[in-house]
């Protein structure tokens, strides 16, 4: 068996999320990798490095600069008879593109999926997590997203695949590149982060998330939010962790001011060690935490900055 | 111009979910059902391009048991026009949804369909994109602002690195992310007046649909539990403790 996966990528490598979904695709059969978009092609540099990725396939038509959805899946719609399985990351990107190639080759997709079992058969996460659904798809071939947290990354060195240039699909020209408003930052992104700690609606403004913002730097970790925390306008929406979030299992959690609703916890409750900071003892999040602090956490926060400084 | 919003009936995301005893599924008897929570974002923007002259007509669709009727009759109180159930006992996956709203399409043709991302029980986040798909239309997933204008829909969406805005000729498809608006409840008047709506009611057959699911659910189970830990007393503590103890630091 034969796998394409569609890689997300930052113009020089491939994303933490991509290495996990060539981990799961590796169960499968042999890896060919496609990348497309503006710098596919100095990405596909060093994808073809990937342990587990037999060829790497790049496509840079202007068409696809932008990954727009619409040329994307009938790029892949056309490579399609040459593979049993397509796999995507279950990142912005590969949610908004696998099921438009999976109704176009008429096949029920598989969403961030969890668990492999079988070539067949999958294991995903339903109600925010708190069920995992064993499927078996009937499908010819099937359609898939992954679960990056749930799979461990394959290293970003190690193999020797070959660069292939494709062309792109005819675009169905339905839609066009506006601008993108991309935030910035000097730390890890959430989903490949070692740590990350987050803040609730009780940081109260976004002025005040400057406080976790500095234990972050001291931690090297990224930062996320809650749900209440976005909304209220205090990080922006790609800070959010939770079951229509960005999904995180690093080796430490930091909640801070969080209180744990199951769609909060839907993100974040496979993290290795979970810690909570909250003033209100009965919050939801204790009864997921490792360590639990109660307290004031414009006090707290302050203190554990400190803390972090002292050896 | 005429839209159409599907609207999927869900266990309210207040209940917590118990998994069978059996392994078969979730339970959902007796458990309080609400329209999905993406799904009234979608109703809300409808009716709001309705209030500023740009929407004529706005159809509520859900597919499922007779009693998607309540989930109708919501989105008929919040400001839908008329409403469509499409009637069926079993599993729908959204493959043959979104065959049977491609169907309902043809023959209404809407110019936008709105829907919400993703439904909050199966988490599949599919049926807005292979409804565009069947349809050969343009998408504009996880939108938290659109505006209609000159025969386009401009859509800035919710992606990984921060928003994208993309514009989409119509007729097209838009999934509604939270942050596109904040539905409004509806007034005990409008409720009374939504039951005065019509509702049509159609069979997957009727539209020429084959609902037959391709996925075979062998088990359902619930995850690792993780209990909680151990409350500590100070930051000096916390920090000892995730250095020697959890060595994470």
């Amino acid at each position: 068996m034969t796998i394409l996966i569609l890689a997300d990528h930052d113009g020089a490598a491939v994303t933490q999320p991509t290495r996990s979904t060539i981990a799961a695709g590796a169960k499968l059969g042999e890896v060919h990798l496609l990348l497309i978009g503006e710098g596919a092609a100095a990405a596909a540099e060093s994808a073809s490095q990937l342990p587990s990725v037999a060829k790497v396939l790049v496509a840079e038509d202007a068409s696809l600069a932008k990954r727009l959805a619409e040329p994307t899946a009938a790029l892949l719609v056309t490579m399609a008879g040459s593979y049993s399985h397509l796999l995507a990351p279950a990142s912005a990107a590969g949610k908004n593109v696998m099921p438009r190639v999976a109704a176009l080759l008429d096949v029920q997709p598989l969403s961030d999926i969890a668990g492999v079992v079988d070539a067949d058969t999958f294991v995903r996460p339903i109600y925010a997590g708190n069920a995992l659904a064993t499927v078996k798809s009937a499908d010819p071939k099937k359609v898939i997203t992954v679960r990056a947290a749930s799979f461990d990354p394959v290293p970003a060195t190690g193999g020797s695949a070959p660069v292939e240039k494709i062309v792109a699909a005819a675009d169905p020209g339905l839609s066009s590149f506006v601008g993108a408003e991309v935030q910035k930052s000097e730390r890890p992104e959430l989903t490949a982060a070692r740590i990350v700690i987050s803040g609730g609606r009780a940081m109260g403004s976004s002025e005040n998330f400057a406080i976790i913002e500095k234990v972050a730097d001291k931690l090297g970790a990224a930062v996320g939010a809650s749900r209440a925390a976005v909304d209220a306008g205090y990080a922006p929406n790609d800070f959010q962790v939770g079951q229509t979030g960005k999904i995180v299992a690093p080796e430490l959690y930091i909640a801070v001011g969080i209180s744990g609703a199951i769609q909060h916890l839907a993100g974040m409750k496979d993290s290795k060690v979970i810690v909570a900071i909250n003033k209100d003892e009965e919050a939801p999040i204790f009864q997921v935490a490792d360590y639990g602090l109660v307290g004031d956490l414009f006090k707290l926060i302050p203190e554990l900055e400190a803390e972090l400084d002292k050896k | 111009m005429k839209l159409l919003v599907p609207v999927k009936r869900v266990v309210d995301y207040n209940v917590k979910v118990r998994v069978k005893s059996d392994g078969t599924g979730v339970e959902t008897a007796n458990v309080k059902m609400s329209m999905n929570p993406f799904d009234e974002i979608a109703v809300e923007e409808a009716v709001r391009l309705k209030e500023k002259g740009v929407a004529t007509e706005i159809i509520a669709v859900s597919a499922g048991p007779t009693a998607c009727q309540e989930q109708i009759r919501t989105a008929l109180a919040m400001g839908a026009d008329r409403g469509i159930l499409v009637e069926h006992d079993g599993t729908l996956e959204p493959i043959a949804v979104a065959k049977i709203l491609k169907a309902l399409v043809e023959k209404e043709q809407p110019q936008l369909v709105i829907l919400g991302k993703q439904a909050i029980d199966d988490d599949m986040n599919a049926t807005g994109q292979m409804l565009a798909a069947l349809l050969g239309w343009a998408q504009g997933t996880f939108a938290s602002k659109v505006e209609l204008a000159d025969g386009s829909a401009t859509v800035t969406r919710e992606v990984d690195g921060g928003l994208e805005t993309v514009k989409l000729t119509l007729p097209a498809i838009v999934t509604a992310d939270l942050r596109l608006n904040e539905p409004r409840y509806a007034s005990l008047p409008n409720i009374m007046k939504a039951r005065k709506k019509p509702i049509e009611t159609v069979k997957p057959a009727d539209l020429g649909v084959d609902p037959t699911p391709r996925l075979t659910v062998l088990k359902v189970e619930e995850p690792a539990k993780r209990s909680a830990g151990v409350k500590v007393g100070s930051v000096a503590e916390l920090v000892d403790k995730l250095r020697n103890e959890a060595k994470v630091i």
